[in-house]
C-alpha cells in the first residue's frame, strides 16, 4: 500500500479534461490550495466542480474560473465573486445551485453508497423543478440524488500516509463527506505523519477512503472577514 | 420611532430562553447574539460545523480555521463541539435546534418567506437558508418593514423566487412583533412611537391587531 504522492502536481497527474471534481471547504475555510495552485498549472478545462463556494476573485476556484477551467458549478453560495458572476450572466458558465444542507446530505449519500435521499429543503420554491416530491407524515419531501464524482479532493490538518485524517475546527466542513464520495479522493495534509502517530480514536475520516496523500505546503489560510474585538 | 437594527435584535433577545440552541443568520440576526438576557444561556449553532460560537477573537488571534457561517473569525467556548456539514445540517433537520432567526425581503402572509434571490440582480444562492426554513420548529424572521421605496414586505403573496413556504412564524420589525398565523399576520406589539395606523399603512397582507396590543419594551 503505497498511498503517498510527493506533490500536488502528481496528486492530480491523472485529472483529465471534462472531469467532474468535489473540492473541500467552506468559502476559503478548509480549501485544497497546493491542489487548485495544480490544477491551475495544469490547465485542464471542461471542470464540472461540487464545492460549496466557488472561492473568490484571485484565491481559491476563483483561480480556476479565471483561467476558464470551469464549464459547471454545483454550489450553494456564489458570492463575494464577481468573475463568477461575469460568467455567469454571460452564459459562460453553467451552475446548479443547490441548498447546503442539500449539498453535503448528496455528498454523504455518495459515500455511504446510498443512490438518493428524501430531503425537505426547497420544497415550494424553484429548487423543487423536475424532481420527485414524496409525502411523509405529513410533510413533503424533495428526491435528491447522490453524485457521480471522479475525484474529490480535500485538505485536512493532519493525516498518516495510510490515509487517516483529522480536521481542524470548522475546517471540516463538507472535507470529510467529500473524502467518502470521490472515486479517487486526494487528500493533502499540513502535516504528515506515520501510521501509528495519530490515536484511532481521534480519526475523523478512516484511511480506506483516501487514495492518494500529501504534505502541502505554503498555505495561505486567506481570511475573507477578519472580525475582532478589542482588549479590556 | 421605528427601530434600528439593534432594537430589532434587541427585541428578538427576548424571545431566547435557556438552555435553546439557536441558530442565527447573517446582519440582523446576528446582533442577536450581542443582546443575550442575564441567567439566559443558550447554544449559538454556526452551520458550517460549530455549536458554541463564542465572540470575535481579540485581535493577533484570529485563527483561519475556525471561521463561522457568515465567513467571520470567531472563537470557540467551554462545551463547543465543532461537526461536518450533513451532521450540521441533520441536527438542524431533525429538529435539535430550538430556535432560527434569519432576515428577509419579503414574507408573506401564510408565512413564505423570499430572501435569496432577486432575478437578474442577485443570484448569490441560498446557501443554509432553505435549509433552515424547511426544517427548523420555531422561525423568527428579523427584518425592515418595508423596502427603501417604502413598499410593504409583508405582502398578500411573496413576489420574489421563495425560500421555503408556509414556514414563517413570528416576524420583528422595526414597526412592531407580528405572529404569521392561518388568519395572516397579527400584530402583538409595536415600536415604542409607532402608531397602529402607521402599521396598517406599511403592511399590504391580511393584517388583525391583537386584543391586547402592547408597546414593545427594547
Amino acid at each position: 500500500m503505497n498511498k503517498v504522492v510527493a506533490n500536488a502536481d502528481e496528486a492530480v497527474r491523472d485529472i483529465p479534461a471534462g472531469a467532474t471534481l468535489m473540492l473541500g471547504g467552506f468559502g476559503l475555510c478548509g480549501i485544497p490550495e497546493n491542489c487548485i495552485a495544480s490544477l491551475v498549472k495544469k490547465g485542464i478545462n471542461n471542470l464540472t466542480c461540487i464545492s460549496n463556494n466557488a472561492g473568490v476573485d484571485g484565491f481559491g476556484i476563483g483561480l480556476l474560473l479565471e483561467n476558464k477551467q470551469v464549464k459547471k458549478m454545483i454550489s450553494s453560495y456564489v458570492g463575494e465573486n464577481a468573475e463568477f458572476e461575469r460568467q455567469l450572466l454571460s452564459g459562460e458558465l453553467e451552475v446548479e445551485l443547490v441548498p447546503q444542507g442539500t449539498l453535503a446530505t448528496r455528498c454523504m449519500a455518495t459515500g455511504y453508497g446510498m443512490p438518493a435521499v428524501f430531503l425537505q429543503a426547497g420544497y415550494g420554491t424553484e429548487v423543487q423543478e423536475g424532481k420527485e416530491v414524496r409525502e411523509f407524515n405529513g410533510k413533503h419531501y424533495l428526491l435528491e440524488m447522490a453524485f457521480d464524482s471522479d475525484f474529490a479532493i480535500v485538505k485536512a490538518w493532519k493525516g498518516d500516509k495510510m490515509g487517516n485524517l483529522v480536521f481542524k475546527d470548522t475546517a471540516r466542513n463538507f472535507n470529510p463527506l467529500m473524502a467518502m464520495a470521490g472515486k479517487i479522493t486526494i487528500a493533502e495534509v499540513e502535516e504528515l505523519v506515520e501510521p501509528g502517530e495519530i490515536d484511532p480514536n481521534h480519526i475523523h475520516t478512516p484511511g480506506i477512503y483516501v487514495h492518494r496523500i500529501f504534505q502541502g505546503k505554503d498555505y495561505e489560510k486567506r481570511i475573507e472577514q477578519r472580525t475582532v474585538r478589542q482588549r479590556g | 420611532m421605528p427601530l434600528n437594527k439593534e432594537q430589532i435584535a434587541k427585541r428578538i433577545a427576548q424571545e431566547l430562553q435557556d438552555g435553546f440552541y439557536v441558530n442565527l443568520g447573517i446582519g440582523i440576526p446576528t446582533l442577536v447574539a450581542n443582546y443575550i438576557p442575564e441567567g439566559v444561556n443558550v447554544v449559538l449553532q454556526s452551520e458550517n460545523g460549530l455549536l458554541g460560537m463564542g465572540p470575535f477573537p481579540f485581535e493577533g488571534e484570529e485563527d483561519a480555521d475556525l471561521i463561522n457561517a457568515g465567513k467571520q473569525t470567531i472563537t470557540t467556548l467551554p462545551g463547543s463541539s465543532f461537526f461536518d456539514s450533513a451532521m450540521s445540517f441533520g441536527m438542524i433537520r431533525a429538529g435539535k435546534v430550538d430556535l432560527t432567526v434569519l432576515g428577509a425581503m419579503e414574507v408573506s402572509e401564510n408565512g413564505d418567506i423570499a430572501n435569496w434571490k432577486i432575478p437578474k440582480k442577485m443570484v448569490k444562492g441560498m446557501g443554509g437558508a432553505m435549509d433552515l426554513v424547511a426544517a427548523a420548529k420555531n422561525i423568527i424572521v428579523a427584518m425592515q418593514h418595508t423596502n427603501p421605496k417604502g413598499e410593504s414586505k409583508l405582502l398578500p403573496k411573496c413576489s420574489l423566487p421563495l425560500t421555503g413556504v408556509n414556514c414563517v412564524r413570528k416576524i420583528v420589525s422595526d414597526l412592531g412583533v407580528f405572529d404569521v398565523t392561518a388568519d395572516g399576520f397579527v400584530c402583538l406589539e409595536y415600536a415604542p412611537g409607532v402608531t397602529i395606523e402607521e402599521i396598517k399603512a406599511k403592511t399590504a397582507g391580511k393584517l388583525t391587531i391583537a386584543a391586547d396590543v402592547k408597546e414593545m419594551t427594547v
